[in-house]
């Protein structure tokens, strides 16, 4: 999926790979605007190895009990749920 | 309301105490409002309501704000003229008939119409500083973290900060001193106090540039409109003539900075929007079918195109053979940008350019080549990818009487110099 050479099952490919379905139309569009993008990005190939200098500080803290969402804030913006818990689709 | 600047237009009364007593501030719809419904522009979070407020928004209600409504966006911060938002796209106040810029139109809509004194947008590539521009109003993208991304709904998060947008410098500056400051709920906040920095930011915006250098890295003006860059040079003789003086620099990296931060925002988008699975939120999932087969039905539902194309890309940069061609390279650029910008920070007090280097499109123009969308951002995404702070202030219009924004960057929590710069000229 480079040097413009995209195809449409490549396009079908990622889109399952992140769980996105697409029309046929979007799968059309998408195949040209990806060659044109990706042929975009192929120019971080000139761009040299670099020593970055990490600047990191500590943030852990105690792990103590805290106030939370209670249970029911926590669920009220899902579609479905049951006896406190999200209900989701069977898995397989 | 006609310039389609809220999505969401319901007041929030703050204390009735505060330096921001009286005042009104609309606030981006990807910040979080305790049961105030928060969609992100996005039809996947149409019936949204969060049950906690964002940390910058119980900030607000301390400092005696009142929040006027939630301001529209393009869907998840993904885009650059609020023309991807799920809820029909703002007008330019400033420029009847052109975008806003983006993705924080609706913010610099509702200041620049005022509709609110101030506003909250999030800037991950230029986001608040790209509106700014183009509705002639001031914005601010502060250092990262030097402000808590806590109720933040993330798209990119090594990237985006929120920031304030006003009408003058002064105004902005006196936001970022309400929302400033680390928080105990954002493990990248910092306190700039402990960093050795000036945290008075209203008081910097005294336009005394007298003695002030500035650094202008010619790769940002080079490739940019004629009348944007005549605009800009003519503020800069304003500057001149105010008694700072000016000298060009070279950063070689900024070639490479909008392809580095397309594939780092992409990337990270692609992780973070998996959550959007319709179990959590989202549309009411009534597909047949498995876990995997639902999950793609509800974001082919709920996703627009430009947020697709991003996951799409982002997922597609990390798989396996390609993590090391685009995302490891991406970093490299990143490092090699904060780099050029450190150097050129070490012999200037801030650097200057366009913030933008083409004066606002007409609505509709961009909306079909994402590739031409995406170069827009060529001098804001730079300062992202560097963690420094910039502001964008009203430099002047073009013949068709179209705001230039002017955007000035700082060093790392160093905000009080480039509102300085900024205060000389709004």
């Amino acid at each position: 999926m480079s040097d413009s050479a995209v195809e449409p099952e490549d396009v079908r490919h990622v889109a399952s790979l992140a769980r996105v379905d697409l029309d046929d139309e979007e799968v059309d569009r998408f195949v040209e605007q990806f060659a044109d993008i990706l042929d975009y990005f192929e120019t971080l190939d000139e761009v040299p190895a670099v020593d970055s200098e990490t600047d990191l500080a500590n943030v852990m803290r105690a792990d103590e009990v805290r106030d939370s969402l209670d249970q029911d804030e926590a669920l009220g913006n899902a579609p479905e749920s049951e006896a406190g818990f999200f209900k989701g689709p069977k898995v397989s | 309301m006609s310039h389609n600047a809220y999505i969401t237009d319901e007041r929030i009364e703050g204390d009735d105490e505060g330096p921001l007593a009286g005042r009104t501030v609309a606030v981006k719809d990807n910040i979080s409002t305790d049961g105030v419904r928060t969609t992100c522009g996005s039809a996947m979070l149409d019936d949204y309501v969060p049950p906690y407020d964002a940390t910058v928004v119980q900030r607000l209600k301390s400092a005696g704000a009142t929040i006027t409504g939630k301001t529209n966006m393009d869907e998840f911060g993904m885009g650059t003229t609020t023309e991807t938002s799920a809820f029909g796209p703002t007008e330019n106040p400033a420029a009847p008939g052109h975008v806003p810029g983006g993705s924080s139109g609706g913010s610099a809509a509702a200041v620049a119409a005022g509709e609110a004194d101030f506003a909250l947008g999030t800037d991950t590539g230029g986001s608040v500083r790209c509106p700014a521009a183009f509705c002639g109003v001031v914005g601010i993208k502060p250092t990262y973290g030097l402000v808590s991304r806590y109720g933040l709904i993330a798209y990119a998060n090594s990237l985006e900060q929120i920031g304030p947008i006003a009408p003058s410098v002064e105004e902005a500056a006196e936001l970022l001193e309400v929302i400033a400051g680390p928080d105990e709920h954002d493990a990248t906040t910092r306190d700039p106090a402990a960093e050795g920095a000036d945290t008075d930011y209203a008081a910097a915006a005294d336009g005394d540039v007298a003695g002030m250098e500035i650094g202008i890295p010619t790769e940002l003006v080079e490739g940019a409109d004629e009348q944007v860059v005549e605009t800009f040079w003519d503020a800069i003789d304003d500057l001149e003539a105010q008694g700072a003086s000016y000298h060009e620099v070279d950063l070689p990296s900024v070639e490479h900075a909008v392809e580095a931060y397309y594939v780092i925002a992409m990337s990270e988008a692609s992780s973070n929007l998996a959550r959007f699975d319709g179990v959590r939120y989202g549309p009411s999932p009534d597909y047949e079918g498995n876990w995997n087969e639902e999950f793609a039905g509800v974001r082919e539902e709920g996703f627009g195109e430009e947020v697709k194309r991003r996951i799409l890309l982002g997922t597609y940069a990390l798989s396996a053979g390609y993590h090391d061609k685009y995302y490891k390279k991406a970093q490299d650029a990143r490092a090699w940008v904060k780099q050029d910008f450190d150097e050129a920070l070490s012999e200037a007090d801030v650097l200057a350019s366009p913030t933008m280097p083409v004066p606002p499109m007409e609505m509709g123009e961009s909306l079909d080549d994402p590739l031409t969308m995406y170069l827009a951002d060529a001098n804001t995404t730079p300062v992202n990818l560097a963690n420094l702070p910039a502001i964008s202030v009203p430099a002047g219009e073009t013949d068709d009487g179209l705001p230039v924004g002017m955007q000035l960057v700082g060093p790392a929590f160093g905000e009080t110099e480039m509102i300085r710069a900024g205060s000389a000229l709004a």
